[in-house]
């Protein structure tokens, strides 16, 4: 399978990353390489092969379903490039 | 000073212990022969004086009262993918641009309730993505080690650069590393140094950056193995806030180094004698597997046959996590934001303008093999082809193999731009690193020789799950036969 421009350009506005046309012409180039090397898969007898999901044999670890964190919203806000009494700012996004 | 840096991890705690130096003589020599060399080496992206210094002057009280930790008054470096409470962390991207947590990584909590101290944070590939330390938003790190007779500079390895070129460079005693494909292996192995990438749940990855969530783990790099197995100590914990953490007690490492290797069975996998490798990696491989066999262990030929297999899944699932994960950068909470006509628009604004080139194309392929029509084609093979590749590992295991001896990298150190035209040629950097991650497994790699320029190459150990004690004593019979390299000072 390969990609076109316009796919590569649907991708990059899903994964919301501005390109231009130049960048997305050399990405297309880049990613069908990529594209072709991880090919060979094809080659692998997968038949009846469960997917990996865990390589280490634990069960998931479970917690008690209760608060114990927070408390601190100046805290959790402290990094952000817009705030305001403790609410993160970002453009109007409701008329 | 000079004398002080050239202490190994062991030995400085020793004489600490012993206050025959004290912790903060200690600190202020790392620091100033990071002042003294940082500008050529560039592994240093942030350096914290001030907290060195206290820390120290704390671990010199608790040292004086003889309660002092396991790493009580060492000085170590962090890579930039640890949160550091109130302290640089930008996985040295442009889009956390200015980040500093409100937390602290339990990985490098573990290391300050033992006493160590922090000297700073270490230069790596943009969100641990690159084999060569050149997709850092803070510039190429200079690999301490050149060729014979040249002045050309080369690069470290990667995504741990700053940590692996800290380390040979004496610029810190230890330093903390991330592995997700090779990043702390092929890096040690470019500079002469020694890199654990312990058994996926040994190390919590709570505090650190995510890359790909089933295949990162944290580690050391050192100069030593012994010092290696020390700090390992001290990294491992077993974590409520990491569900994959397991709970296990964290063994002693330290007491694995000087174990018998007799009737320790060996593999040598036929898969990772590959076409393009220069013969003296092939001649370095026979000369660790003489020298295990020589202190008694029992080698035996294995297959590992879907080892080929191991990258291209890997650049399937490694990007697909890489996606998901960094969907958080988004110029709303943290980091750099870019101005757009809306919402969306400054979304796409701002990771435009923050994430680099290899990022990008890493989130591109992530998105594209998860996308509606792609996912059974691509994700879902990758990951049946994963569980072939640990059942590989696993039925070598079962007959009896306890350690695979196999070369860490295809080649030494090289120049930087080398693969810069062609992606997937730099990927093939982790060929012999990467199938590790893919099985979940503990891998060491250990500097065994020079190539005829007088480069670094590494061999590398890879252990069963939990087993890092084997690896190890193992390595430690490798490090005793090879003897310790270290680059000519011309920084």
């Amino acid at each position: 399978m390969s990609v076109d421009i316009d796919t590569v350009k649907r991708v990059a506005h899903l994964a919301r990353i501005k390109v231009t046309d130049d960048e997305a012409g050399k990405m297309t180039g880049e990613l069908n390489t990529i594209l072709a090397f991880v090919e060979q898969l094809d080659e692998v007898d997968v038949e009846g092969v469960e997917p990996m999901t865990s390589v280490v044999k634990q069960e998931m670890k479970k917690r008690q379903d209760t608060v114990t964190d927070g408390g601190y919203p100046d805290k959790v806000t402290g990094n952000a490039p817009a705030s305001d009494d403790n609410f993160f700012m970002v453009p109007k996004v409701v008329e | 000073m000079t004398e002080l840096t050239k202490l190994t991890l062991a030995e400085a705690r020793d004489r600490l212990a012993a206050r025959e130096i004290s912790a903060s003589e200690l600190t202020n020599a790392y620091l100033s022969a990071i002042e003294a060399a940082n500008p050529s080496i560039n592994a240093y992206v942030a350096v914290t004086p001030e907290r060195a210094r206290e820390m120290a002057a704390r671990s010199d009280e608790k040292l004086a009262r003889g309660e002092g930790g396991a790493l009580e008054g060492i000085p170590l470096g962090i890579k930039d993918l640890f949160a550091t409470e109130g302290v640089h962390t930008q996985a040295c991207s442009h889009i956390l641009d200015g980040f500093k947590p409100p937390y602290e990584s339990t990985v490098t909590a573990n290391l300050w309730a033992d006493g160590a101290v922090m000297l700073g944070k270490l230069n790596m590939d943009e969100f641990a993505m690159g084999s060569s330390n050149e997709t850092s938003h803070y510039g190429n790190v200079v690999n301490p080690w050149r060729r014979a007779g040249s002045n050309e500079a080369l690069v470290p390895g990667g995504s741990s650069g700053g940590s692996a070129a800290a380390v040979a460079a004496s610029l810190c005693l230890g330093a903390t590393a991330t592995d997700t494909g090779g990043s702390i292996r092929q890096p040690a192995a470019l500079t002469g140094t020694v890199g654990m990438k312990p058994t996926y749940g040994r190390c919590s990855r709570w505090g650190v950056v995510a890359f790909a969530s089933s295949l990162d783990q944290a580690g050391p790099i050192t100069r030593t193995l012994r010092d290696n197995a020390i700090m390992m100590r001290s990294m491992a914990s077993s974590d409520p806030k990491d569900t994959t953490s397991v709970d296990m007690a964290v063994p002693d490492y330290e007491a694995a180094i000087g174990r018998s290797v007799k009737g320790l069975k060996i593999g040598i996998p036929a898969e990772y004698r590959v076409d393009g490798v220069p013969e003296e990696v092939d001649a370095l491989w026979a000369r660790g597997i003489e020298w295990l066999k020589a202190a008694g262990a029992e080698i035996v030929e294995i297959s590992l046959p879907h080892t080929k297999y191991a990258l291209p899944a890997y650049y399937i699932v490694a990007p697909a996590e890489a996606s998901s994960n960094l969907a958080r950068y988004d110029g709303v909470r943290y980091g750099l934001r870019v101005p757009g006509e809306d919402i969306a628009d400054m979304y796409e604004n701002t990771r435009a303008a923050g994430f680099g080139t290899e990022v990008k194309r890493r989130v591109l392929i992530g998105t594209y093999v998860l996308s509606a029509g792609y996912y059974d084609a691509y994700y879902l093979r990758a990951q049946k082809v994963r569980t072939l590749i640990k059942r590989d590992f696993d039925l070598a295991f079962e007959a009896g193999v306890d350690a695979i001896l196999t070369p860490a990298t295809p080649d030494a150190a090289f120049a930087p731009g080398a693969f810069s035209g062609d992606p997937v040629q730099m990927y093939l950097n982790d060929i012999f690193t990467v199938t590790v991650n893919m099985a979940g497994l503990p891998g060491l790699a250990v500097p065994a020789g020079l190539n005829r320029d007088g480069l670094p190459l590494g061999l590398q150990l890879i252990g069963r799950p939990f087993d890092e004690e084997t690896l190890y004593t193992l390595g430690h019979v490798i490090e005793e036969a090879a003897g310790r390299f270290e680059p000519a000072k011309w920084w």
